[in-house]
């Protein structure tokens, strides 16, 4: 009888988490791939970048200066980024989303999502 | 020594005088700057004058308004390139501090604090408390409107402002107008002064007599230095086309961390060091960011500009010097 308890407490969690993480990465695959772009050098890299329908793109600055990435249609702005900052925008509908800094204009970039 | 300084100069002028303005002429001239010579720009030619060094500033005496640029102390940044912007620009104050004429006044063309923040704007209006001109007069940089459009800049520093932060004052028969051309920036542009700003300016020097000397302070650059780089105004030429009556016209600016100057007829462009970092000269490097300088240099590349205005010169003079 004990025997029997201690597998279950064993196995049934075990079996658990393996549900789980299958589910889990069912999950993931339903959902693009995020993309990086890395600001650097008063320059967005990769300057123009596709991603599918549904993707989320993650800005990072790694520059010794602070930017911003603010869209030119008015789609999305963010505060502005320190070194090692972050912004993130999910693309939910397809189309060309040009971008620039606006502290420093001159730094241009493309999303293009299909 | 002093006398030598005056004989090479007599030589240069007279060459100048000959040839006309050219730009390799001017910029011996300009490299001159700094090292305790005062360049006035009387009807286009730089005339010098040599002053001894130490206290005895004799062409300074009989001045009539004297006010200091200082410019892009970046409160809050803190990368190599100057891990301690307070500490510079402490040393800019204690500078201020040591001229022989005391300023009235100071000018700040801009990047103020670094990332807008509310205790930046503190900690650089805390040090400037301790500089001897009693008054200082501001334009915001990019890094001063950051989030907000401007709003707690134009609070700190703007209250009786139009639009977005310009306005103009009068000191000793000087007007000054300060200008605003960091905002509602366009992707791939330059500095902007847009419309309503420009429609103010034409109204603001519409009654004054032409013989009024005129000092317009803003942050970017108001002439073509690089546009690779984003340093210019898109619609600069339009602001000054207002003041093509006056005799003197003295731009100041900041934003590009090293001093640049261009004399254009009447109008006399100089762009100060910044308190905070260096960067590179036009093109010289992969981008205008900050650039790194052994330590113990780096007070070299830093500085402030002295400015003064003497009744019947019709002219100022901009002196600039550096930290150490």
């Amino acid at each position: 009888m004990k025997t029997k308890a201690r597998w279950t407490v064993v196995a049934l969690p075990m079996i658990a988490v393996l549900l789980l993480a299958g589910s889990a990465r069912l999950r993931a695959a339903d959902q693009p791939a995020g993309a990086e772009v890395k600001i650097d050098n008063f320059s967005f890299g990769p300057q123009t970048i596709t991603v599918p329908v549904g993707a989320t793109v993650t800005w990072t600055n790694r520059d010794d200066i602070p930017h911003t990435v603010v869209s030119t249609d008015g789609v999305f702005k963010s505060k502005v980024r320190d070194t090692d900052e972050k912004f993130s925008y999910t693309f939910t509908k397809a189309g060309t989303y040009s971008y620039f800094c606006s502290i420093h204009p001159k730094m241009t970039g493309k999303v293009v999502v299909q | 020594m002093a006398d030598q300084k005056l004989g090479f100069i007599g030589e240069k002028l007279q060459n100048l005088n000959k040839d006309g303005i050219d730009r390799r002429g001017f910029l011996e001239c300009m490299a001159w700057v700094g090292t305790g010579l005062v360049w006035t720009v009387s009807g286009g030619i730089p005339v010098s004058r040599a002053f001894a060094a130490g206290k005895d500033h004799t062409v300074m005496k009989g001045g009539e308004l004297s006010f200091v640029q200082i410019s892009d102390s970046h409160m809050g940044f803190n990368k190599p390139a100057n891990p301690d912007v307070a500490a510079t620009l402490q040393a800019a104050v204690d500078k201020i501090n040591g001229l022989a004429t005391a300023p009235e006044f100071m000018l700040h063309t801009g990047d103020i604090s670094h990332l807008s923040k509310p205790e930046q704007f503190d900690n650089v209006d805390q040090i400037l408390k301790g500089a001897k001109a009693k008054d200082a007069f501001f334009v915001p940089g990019e890094h001063d409107v950051l989030d907000d459009d401007g709003k707690s800049y134009r609070e700190r520093y703007a209250k009786n402002s139009q639009g977005d932060g310009w306005y103009s004052f009068d000191k000793k028969g000087v007007h000054f107008i300060a200008l605003v051309n960091v905002m509602n920036l366009k992707a791939g542009g330059l500095g902007t002064l847009g419309g309503e700003q420009l429609e103010w300016v034409k109204k603001d020097v519409k009654h004054l007599k032409s013989s009024t000397p005129i000092v317009v302070f803003a942050h970017i650059p108001l002439w073509s230095v690089y546009p690779e780089w984003g340093w210019g105004t898109q619609d600069s030429e339009q602001a000054l086309s207002y003041l093509k009556k006056f005799g003197s016209v003295t731009v100041l600016n900041g934003h590009i961390h090293q001093i640049m100057q261009k004399v254009e007829g009447n109008v006399t462009f100089h762009s100060a060091m910044s308190t905070a970092f260096p960067q590179p000269a036009p093109g010289k490097a992969d981008s205008p960011g900050p650039m790194k300088v052994p330590a113990e240099q780096l007070k070299s590349v830093l500085g402030i500009s002295d400015v003064n205005y003497m009744q019947g010169q019709h002219s100022l003079a901009v002196v600039d010097s550096t930290l150490g």
